[in-house]
């Protein structure tokens, strides 16, 4: 367990997102305080709807809150200018999504490049960096492959090393897990996993416990709201890790 | 029959569904079948008020005009006067009037100079071509009467001065004729025979090199003419303008018992060589009033074929955009038992009473504004009025319609229907293309470049229309920049006194504003679908980082460049097609086709702003969402 007092990475406060007006009004995020630390792997776990999503698009600058602060390091970013937000999602966050979202007619080393294109790498460098990232997640071989070639589990891989391209401060993961069958679950946990252990700052949001079983805090979120917060012990190394197959 | 009334009940609830998109698709049909109607009602549409004039002015049958042929400079086979004079002796010939002497001066009014054909009447009424007054009195000494047409172009009426080879006389009429239009006046000259009729052989091949039988003499005959306008004086003052009385032409105005023997009398009696003898049937005149809107005519039929082209890209977009969008409804459709052919004939029938309204429509405005150019002038009496629509006008802007349709949805209808049902019902968008080395070239490129080049590379289908689109504006401009330089370059007088000038820039500017315009929106409508089909990946490009400006200026390059192909691809295409449809050889200067191409490229920068920054700025995450499987 990693202690988040002064080494937060990620704060958030008061942090609410609301649709609609008077009786129509939605809180899909309702009050939320977070606090990540640099390292910490923290996943939000709860039902359908919950604001799981929403609350993740906030923290990670995809969406504005209707009131309420995010930080990301020391820099405030619900308020910033869209530009400033595009450049912090470049080279300080890194998102993975549940329908992996690649890019269909790009292979899989193109759409991990293309980040770091998007940054202004030259492209032998963002190739270079593209193709060390598909090692590390184990789909060297497969760089070449278009996504529609590739088992689910791969394209989720492959969203992984595309979200690790600019060596962000954060990795934000939306049911990382949510399109996969069994195996290719077991192999994404055990990349988040990996990346966990090398200090990788994570915040996944997910409804299955076998993830949730990787983190070092697990948060339960009902109606926009945090209603409960354990503290895991070790997070994969522990006895849940076992349990999911992620040890030995 | 319930199978007519599923097609027809489905196809209005899809119009009715997407008014806009149905809405523009009419209009671009619409712009072409317009100036299809309007190039084919004006056919034929001078021949009405010059019957009238004829009729008023008892016009001639067979206008005969004899001068002296210049074989050399300074030295003329002499007039022979008897040969036009025998001509009243033919069976058939019932009346004349004439032979009247005609000459070329020089007019000046308000400090125009321009030619004139002047001949020399004599004050009484003649049986025969005695033309009719719209404004003043007669010709009499030190008064001139000016053809109206003529009259309108100088912008000058009874009362005013003019200068004939500098002698100082007045307006004291302005009248019509049906024996000559402005500006194919010519008597008894071998230009004559270019203006009017057609020239016979030994006209083309130019004069012998040494005239017959030695029969020469000293006449400076002066400089031949073309461009003219037609002054009536006395003949005593048309006489006194001559350069020397060996120098004048006659013309004398026959009528025939049966006017309709008018062109075998002409062909009957023309020379077959070496003669100054020029005869023209009231048809060859009537012939050369229709050119002036011939000349509109032609522009309109040319131009309505580059507009159905241009139709054609426009309605392929738009019926692309709406399959997509269709998807799930096909899929449905074939769930309940629709076969593909149904399906086809479902989204074709949609296309075909769009056709058939933009048809209509055409139809009906070409049919309206058909007068606006069909005004044969002040030279002719009466208006030709709204012209009839014929059935084979309406059967070719039909078909025309109707074509369009077919072929620019028939692709997409055929490939919908193909569809499985499982995918269509799943609605799943169609996979983007892989473009592997316009990928490869982007990765060298700035943002918005590498983002616009993958944005073209997605759906290289849509970019050959956008590039197909703007070639096509790009020509047309070009074709009416090479017209006007050519009409500039035809013209030897003041240009104010060009009458074709005024209609050719009407008729230009209509067809040069609907290419625009229907271009216009093809680049917006492109530019929209490729916002829409490439939301996802910009959602997705935002989400890595990419700001909304390099998103909006990535699909503004998506259509610049493109564009830029186009427009380098239509002006060669817009030389090439002047080359086949005409043999002038006035082209557009090096300027203006740098400027079109700069332009083009500008406009369609513009253009696209504002369809590619609504579609860089809708919201990342709602957009991700809504692509989850």
């Amino acid at each position: 367990m990693r202690d988040t007092a002064d080494t937060a990475v990620l704060r958030a406060r008061g942090l609410r997102k609301e649709y609609g007006t008077g009786e129509g009004l939605v809180r899909a995020v309702d009050g939320v305080d977070l606090d990540v630390a640099s390292g910490e792997t923290v996943a939000v776990m709860g039902p359908s709807g919950c604001g799981k999503s929403t609350l993740l698009h906030l923290l990670g600058g995809l969406d504005r809150p209707s009131s309420g602060e995010v930080w990301l390091g020391d820099r405030r970013i619900d308020q910033i200018g869209e530009r400033a937000l595009a450049r912090v999602r470049r080279t300080d966050v890194g998102f993975v999504f549940q329908a992996f979202h690649l890019m269909d007619e790009l292979t899989a080393v193109e759409n991990v490049e293309l980040p770091a294109l998007l940054a202004g790498r030259s492209r032998s460098v963002a190739r270079r960096q593209a193709a060390s990232l598909l090692d590390r997640v184990g789909l060297a071989d497969r760089a070449g492959f278009l996504p529609s070639a590739l088992s689910g589990g791969q394209r989720q891989r492959v969203a992984i090393a595309r979200a690790l391209s600019n060596e962000p401060l954060i990795v934000f993961a939306d049911e990382p897990t949510g399109n996969l069958d069994g195996a290719a679950t077991v192999d994404v946990l055990r990349l988040f996993d990996s990346l966990s252990e090398a200090g990788q700052t994570l915040v996944i949001v997910t409804h299955d416990a076998r993830i949730a079983a990787t983190a070092d805090r697990l948060i339960s979120m009902r109606d926009g709201a945090f209603v409960d917060e354990t503290r895991l012990t070790g997070g994969s190394t522990g006895q849940l890790g076992a349990l999911v197959g992620l040890e030995g | 029959m319930g199978r007519v009334l599923l097609v027809g009940r489905l196809a209005a609830r899809n119009v009715r569904r997407r008014p806009a998109e149905a809405a523009l698709l009419v209009l671009a049909i619409m712009a072409a079948t317009t100036m299809l109607t309007l190039g084919l009602a004006l056919h034929g549409v001078t021949d009405n008020p010059y019957q009238r004039t004829q009729e008023v002015t008892a016009g001639a049958d067979v206008v005969a005009s004899v001068g002296p042929l210049e074989v050399a400079p300074g030295r003329a086979v002499p007039v022979d006067l008897a040969r036009l004079e025998a001509l009243t002796d033919v069976p058939g010939v019932v009346d004349h009037s004439g032979p009247y002497p005609a000459t070329t001066a020089e007019l000046e009014a308000d400090g125009i100079r321009t030619e004139v054909w002047a001949v020399g009447r004599d004050s009484a009424e003649v049986s025969v071509d005695q033309p009719k007054l719209t404004q003043g009195s007669w010709v009499e000494d030190g008064g001139v009467v000016i053809e109206a047409a003529f009259a309108n172009a100088l912008d000058v009426g009874a009362g005013d001065q003019v200068t004939l080879n500098g002698r100082s006389l007045q307006v004291v009429g302005v009248a019509v004729t049906a024996a000559a239009s402005y500006t194919h006046v010519c008597f008894g000259h071998p230009v004559c025979s270019f203006l009017i009729g057609s020239a016979p052989d030994w006209v083309r091949q130019g004069p012998p090199a040494e005239p017959p039988d030695g029969q020469t003499e000293t006449v400076d005959v002066g400089p031949s003419t073309a461009d003219a306008g037609l002054v009536w004086l006395t003949q005593t003052d048309a006489r006194s303008l001559a350069r020397a009385e060996a120098a004048l032409s006659y013309v004398m105005n026959l009528k025939l018992a049966d006017p309709a023997e008018a062109p075998a009398f002409v062909d009957a009696h023309s020379p077959t060589s070496w003669d100054a003898l020029f005869l023209a049937s009231w048809l060859d005149i009537r012939e050369t009033y229709g050119e002036f809107v011939r000349g509109a005519q032609r522009a309109l039929v040319t131009f309505s074929s580059l507009l159905t082209l241009l139709a054609m890209a426009s309605v392929a977009v738009l019926v692309g955009g709406r399959m997509a969008d269709q998807t799930r409804r096909v899929g449905l459709l074939k769930a309940v038992g629709g076969t593909p052919g149904l399906v086809a004939v479902v989204l074709l029938a949609e296309y075909m009473v769009l056709a058939l309204l933009a048809a209509a429509a055409g139809l009906a405005v070409g049919w309206l504004a058909a007068p606006l150019l069909s005004d044969p002038g002040a030279g002719l009496l009466g208006s030709a009025g709204t012209p009839s629509l014929t059935v084979s006008t309406v059967g070719v802007v039909t078909g025309v319609a109707l074509g369009v349709a077919v072929l620019a949805s028939f692709v997409s209808a055929v490939r919908a229907a193909r569809t499985s049902t499982v995918h269509a019902l799943a609605d799943s968008a169609r996979r983007p293309r892989r473009t592997r080395w316009l990928i490869a070239l982007s990765t060298r490129l700035p943002v918005p470049l590498l983002l616009g080049l993958r944005v073209v590379a997605r759906r290289p289908r849509r970019v050959l229309l956008g590039v197909a689109s703007i070639a096509v504006t790009v020509s047309g401009i070009v074709v009416v920049l090479a017209g006007r330089a050519a009409m500039a370059a035809d013209w030897e007088g003041p240009s104010s006194l060009d009458p074709q000038a005024g209609r050719a820039n009407q008729v230009l500017l209509v067809i040069t504003v609907t290419l625009v315009a229907l271009a216009a929106i093809n680049a917006i409508v492109i530019t929209w679908a490729a916002a829409l089909d490439a939301r996802h990946a910009s959602a997705l490009a935002r989400a890595l980082g990419a700001t909304p400006g390099e998103v909006s200026a990535s699909l503004s390059a998506a259509q610049v460049l493109p564009a830029f192909a186009g427009a380098v691809l239509g002006v060669a295409a817009g030389l090439a097609l002047w080359a086949a449809l005409s043999n002038d050889e006035a082209n557009p200067t090096y300027w203006q086709l740098l400027a079109v191409v700069a332009g083009t490229v500008l406009v369609v920068a513009a253009l696209t702003t504002i369809p590619a920054s609504i579609g860089a700025r809708r919201p990342t995450a709602e957009i991700l969402q809504a692509e989850l499987p």
